[in-house]
């Protein structure tokens, strides 16, 4: 443990490091965020659709819930290996790498969200004539989108936390400058460390803050939820 | 893969588990204490998981290198934030096994002259060994994940051998898919040996009497 003036010069160093830099990380930054903002938005698209369906169908559970239990196995740079094999270097083979690890929380809290939706509720629904689109569009939607947006949040921020290792695949963003202490000194790599750092809490903010936006002010109970779901709700 | 057990990969996967098994070892700890004090002061419940929450938003390649200053490159560096990241797996777990008894199975315990210490060693406890297993079985599965990561600090765990190949010009697959086929392969090992720890620390649920 050694809190001594030759750590504290190495953190001055990098917060000058920022000062210097500042359109040279925020054009770092952006990247990060393309790159994190174009694989979310692939999960999104994928894993949407089929997480509500099966949840309105009450079908293929163990599908549904397998998907996040197999993405927490499955490492980062595991997955951006072996898509850097296939889909060669550059963003693209990033963008699906990341867009897999994002697809389990997204799948599994969709379905679990349409999936649990309160039976007598459904059932009051049905009795008072709603078809199935009627009954997802104006019942099981909304009272589901809470849970949907934990998902959404919890993909956001592991993709956000996750990109800067695709710098290794060629990915870009402020995980260059960290993985490239050689040309950036040991206070570039401290100092988009520290970006990093605050990218992914910002992130974080603005979903909850989004999270709470969405949800009917009767639902607004436990909106801070922790991160991941527990062990009953896997 | 034959040809490099010996020299590369066989090291690499046991650092790897040490590397897992001193972390999960060390957050449970830590998450265990954490949940002993939410479980008897509950307003600071909430608090902790949110803080545990927020640790777990800290990306792990900043979180390495932010070490490095004060702990050099070694084992700490890489152990601090695997225990940090564990925590948000295992103490809500904790916390939800310890909340897990029913009312009337609390009442019939005092009712027949059990003290709190008494209530948690034989009644809160037992009955939160099932949750308490499901969040170890989630954060090992994650640690080993994570731990990964720690191959852009040197020489440590099975991360190490897809980091070296990706840095050629023009990537070895054999060592990026064997290394990654170990990698989940000890998740799932790992998951499964706690599971039936789990089974067999709880022989009750078997029978479905509890």
């Amino acid at each position: 443990m050694i809190f001594d003036t030759a750590n504290a010069h190495t953190f001055v160093e990098a917060f000058r490091f920022i000062e210097h830099h500042p359109g040279f990380l925020a054009t770092k930054a952006v990247e990060q965020l393309e790159l994190a903002g174009a694989a979310l938005g692939l999960a999104l698209l994928v894993a949407l659709p089929i997480g509500i369906a099966l949840g309105h169908l009450h079908r293929a559970s163990g599908v549904a819930i397998g998907a996040s239990i197999v993405g927490r196995a499955l490492p980062s740079l595991v997955l951006i290996g072996v898509f850097l094999t296939a889909l060669g270097i550059g963003f693209v083979n990033n963008m699906v790498a990341l867009a897999v690890l994002a697809t389990g929380p997204v799948l599994t809290n969709a379905y679990l969200a349409v999936e649990r939706v309160d039976r007598d509720v459904v059932e009051a629904a049905r009795g008072m004539g709603m078809s199935g689109r009627q009954l997802l569009r104006r019942v099981e939607l909304p009272l589901a989108t809470p849970l949907i947006f934990t998902g959404i949040r919890i993909a956001a921020v592991t993709v956000v936390a996750t990109a800067p290792i695709a710098a290794v695949a060629g990915g870009g963003g402020l995980g260059d400058v960290i993985v490239n202490q050689a040309s950036y000194r040991l206070a570039g790599v401290i100092g988009a460390s520290l970006l990093v750092m605050a990218l992914s809490a910002l992130v974080w903010l603005a979903l909850v803050a989004a999270e709470i936006a969405v949800t009917p002010r009767a639902l607004r109970t436990n909106v801070v939820q922790v991160v991941e779901p527990r062990e009953g709700a896997l | 893969m034959h040809d490099h057990w010996g020299d590369t990969l066989e090291p690499r996967l046991v650092e790897h588990i040490e590397l897992t098994l001193i972390a999960v070892g060390i957050g449970f700890a830590i998450a265990f204490a954490l949940a002993l004090l939410a479980h008897r002061y509950r307003p600071v419940e909430h608090p902790i998981g949110v803080v545990a929450a927020l640790l777990f938003t800290i990306p792990s390649l900043a979180a390495f290198q932010l070490l490095v200053p004060f702990f050099g490159l070694g084992k700490t560096t890489i152990e601090i934030p695997l225990v940090a990241y564990s925590l948000v797996l295992l103490y809500p777990n904790i916390v939800a096994g310890l909340r897990a008894a029913p009312p009337d199975v609390l009442e019939a315990a005092r009712g027949m002259g059990f003290g709190p210490r008494q209530l948690l060693l034989r009644v809160e406890l037992p009955l939160a060994v099932p949750s308490i297993v499901g969040g170890l079985r989630l954060a090992v599965v994650s640690t080993v994940s994570i731990a990964t990561i720690a191959a852009f600090l040197g020489e440590q765990g099975l991360g190490y051998p897809i980091f070296l190949a990706l840095k050629e010009p023009t990537p070895f697959r054999t060592e990026i898919y064997a290394a990654g086929v170990l990698v989940v392969a000890l998740a799932l090992a790992l998951d499964a040996t706690l599971a039936l720890a789990g089974r067999a620390l709880v022989p009750w649920a078997r029978k479905g009497l509890a």
